[in-house]
């Protein structure tokens, strides 16, 4: 047994996705063109740096919650979302940030939910990222993880179903391949053969717990053979690779080859949220994972060695810090969410629930409850009837 | 106009529904070829084909979850259950996915999970089930159980037609034991609508689905051998309730009775009183009563089941003492 875990290990480190890694690899290919990749640089910088604005939001106590990192994980968003038509939608995971920026969530957007504030795309009902869009295709997610895949298949069932050639693509942790959701919803997709693309965030940790006791299926697209469906597994750490694999998907489900599995091997830089200081981890292994395999590092060399000056990267930087700047300064002048509003919305009808008695809005309460307004000095009314 | 059966009712319903709106599809186990275990959706594959009546896998989580995300999209699905008893498979992705989309995500989920429920029918623990009282609870779910064949249509049509996950219990005891003459034309009733079953001024029973004809057979008895006049009324919709018509029988007989199948402890009978002690304990002459289950898994032998479950002597007996307070 333990031999397996170890081969299973070394397996994962070897197969050109991990650290460490050596500069004479070669260099995926690619068809898209020099302005879309200099476009991919924009979407993970955005990405890192907005995240960076908001760990400091966040030890400013402005950042209301919990704080998740993609760090070290640009790469596997962004190169997945970004094989993605406008028309299709996608179901991120918490450390997507990436893919929703490529597929339109803005950063002011996200630094309203994080700041819970009552203009915020859930009006401070929801955390984090967690928020969609269906106009721009991206649906907000819940914390049970796998939960969205079942919602996915039902996604894309109805795009089989009105014969649109719209996709879906789902996001899913290594942890999340062990949830029953997970199962019910990739089998129904596949037997349903629903464009849907599911991506497997390999990223080494669920929580605490590392991917060798979530499974010992020796890789995770390895359970596509089990529902009869394509799987592919790439370097979710080069933006490139991850790009032209979840293509190939995408394509597939399109033009109506039914559900596939992507599988993205990449390293969880950071814990679980802000506060996990992480000391599960292996010592050394995060700091190998960034000296040796930083998705941003790899492709700012793979740019320059196509050509792209430092200045082209530079203007880029600059504007994405502009533009964090801009957004930090509208989202912290929002104000928070009315209390009342707390209130509408559960139902398309009734579309409020009443306020309770003790709560504000008590002469409405008084009017439904007979002796709200004075529980002390009420007296008793006669009986009814006869 | 003649009449059908409660199961043959729900059937119409669907038929209709799915000829009104080409967005409105059926997904379960068993429902297309078979026609579903109790045949509730039989003929519907053989007229819509197998793109809007979906036989699935057994997976109660991915078919609910599914349902939601067609219905974000803008379809009208309608999730069977092969037992309602299942439904507890599909409970996070319930209360935490569907309760929740429009509130959190602003993501409308029009779908309803309908399927058979209840006992009386020697179905042992795990195709006895009233689980309805978990779902009233979560905010965001509309729950309603009809006792008519009337009622089973018009609901199951108005439920098809809301914009909220609706979920549709039907009793299995009462699929072809009861009977109706179906309205004509474009038949609905409204949800969160309670009905007058039988008018009385003496007390009142508050109860819905099978145990409304336990009420009525007990009302008979009771008039018969007591002299007493008791309403009964059937809430049909248990989210939301209709506080309304439950205190306009408190302020008209002020003796209420609180009868269901489910089981006691956390049963909807404990909120109905609570609620009937805020809004109007001053019209009250006794205590609230509640005629329940025992608080166990519904067993399966006949002697034991209805021992657990309410009958209607258990109904006349509390009634009385009722009366007597």
């Amino acid at each position: 047994m333990a031999r397996s875990v170890t081969s299973r290990g070394a397996s994962r480190r070897a197969s050109g996705d991990g650290a460490p890694r050596s500069p004479a690899e070669p260099v995926s290919e690619t068809s898209l063109t020099r302005e879309q990749r200099l476009e991919l640089y924009y979407w993970m910088r955005l990405t890192r740096s907005l995240e960076e604005r908001l760990v400091n939001l966040y030890r400013q106590t402005k950042v209301v919650g919990g704080l998740f990192r993609s760090l070290g994980q640009e790469a596997d968003a962004v190169g997945s979302a970004y094989a993605l038509q406008k028309g299709d939608v996608l179901s991120p995971l918490i450390r997507n940030l990436g893919s929703m920026l490529v597929k339109g969530a803005t950063p002011v957007e996200i630094l309203k939910q994080y700041m819970a504030k009552g203009d915020s795309p859930t009006r401070g009902r929801e955390l984090n990222i967690h928020f969609g869009d269906t106009e721009r295709g991206f649906i907000g997610q819940i914390s049970p993880l796998g939960d969205m895949v079942p919602v996915m298949a039902g996604v894309t069932l109805s795009f089989r179903m009105r014969g649109e050639k719209r996709v879906g693509m789902v996001y899913v942790g290594d942890g999340a391949t062990s949830t029953g959701a997970f199962h019910e919803g990739i089998n129904l997709a596949a037997v349903q053969r629903c464009p849907l693309v599911v991506i497997i965030e390999n990223n080494g940790y669920a929580y605490s717990t590392p991917t060798s006791k979530q499974t010992l299926a020796r890789q995770l697209v390895d359970k596509a053979l089990g529902y009869g469906i394509p799987g592919e597994r790439a370097d979710g750490n080069d933006v490139i690779a991850t790009y032209e694999a979840t293509k190939r998907a995408v394509d597939r489900a399109r033009g109506g080859g039914g559900t596939s599995i992507v599988e993205l091997v990449t390293y969880r830089r950071k814990g679980h949220a802000e506060h996990d200081n992480q000391s599960y981890v292996p010592a050394g292994e995060i700091e190998r994972w960034e000296r040796e395999n930083d998705p941003i590092t790899r492709y700012l060399a793979r740019l320059a060695s196509e050509g792209v000056s430092d200045a082209e990267i530079a203007a880029i930087d600059e504007r994405v810090q502009r533009e964090i700047d801009e957004a930090t300064d509208i989202a912290d002048a929002s104000g928070v969410p009315e209390p009342l509003d707390a209130l509408v919305g559960v139902y398309a009808d009734p579309p409020a629930a009443e306020p309770l008695w003790f709560r504000e809005g008590r002469r409405a309460a008084v009017e439904v409850n007979e002796r709200a307004s004075g529980w002390g000095t009420f007296d008793a009314p006669s009986k009814g009837g006869d | 106009m003649a009449e059908i059966t409660y199961l043959e009712a729900i059937r119409e319903a669907l038929f209709e529904e799915m000829e009104r709106d080409q967005d409105v599809f059926m997904i379960g186990e068993d429902i297309g070829a078979y026609g579903g275990a109790f045949k509730v959706t039989e003929g519907l594959l053989a007229k819509y084909g197998e793109s809007r009546v979906i036989d699935s896998p057994i997976s109660e989580i991915g078919i609910v979850g599914a349902a939601a995300g067609a219905a974000h999209m803008g379809m009208r699905p309608v999730v069977e259950m092969q037992f309602i008893d299942f439904i507890a498979n599909a409970y996070d992705m319930l209360t935490n996915y569907v309760a929740t989309a429009r509130y959190r995500a602003f993501l409308p989920t029009p779908m309803v999970v309908r399927g058979p429920s209840g006992g009386y029918v020697r179905g042992g623990p795990f195709h006895s089930q009233n689980p309805e009282a978990g779902f009233i609870h979560t905010p965001g779910l509309k729950v309603v159980y009809p006792s008519t064949a009337e009622d089973a249509k018009g609901l199951m049509k108005s439920a098809i037609r809301d914009d909220d996950c609706v979920l549709f219990f039907e009793h299995k005891y009462l699929y072809r034991r009861i009977k109706g003459e179906m309205p004509s034309g474009d038949h609905t009733v409204p949800i969160g609508k309670a009905r007058v079953a039988r008018e009385g001024r003496d007390l009142s029973i508050i109860t819905y689905a099978a145990t409304v004809y336990k009420a009525l057979e007990a009302a008979e008895q009771l008039e018969r051998e007591d002299g007493l006049s008791v309403e009964v009324i059937d809430l049909r919709s248990l989210a939301p309730l209709d506080d309304d018509a439950i205190m306009a029988t408190v302020k008209k007989t002020n003796r209420v009775l609180v009868l269901h199948e489910d089981t006691r402890t956390g049963g909807i009978a404990g909120e109905i009183a609570a609620r009937i002690n805020e809004s109007c304990f001053a019209w009250l002459d006794a205590p609230v009563l509640r005629v329940t289950a025992h608080d166990v898994p519904l067993p399966y032998a006949p002697s034991l089941e209805d021992f657990v479950l309410p009958q209607t002597a258990d109904v006349v007996l509390a009634a009385r003492r009722l009366a007597a307070y």
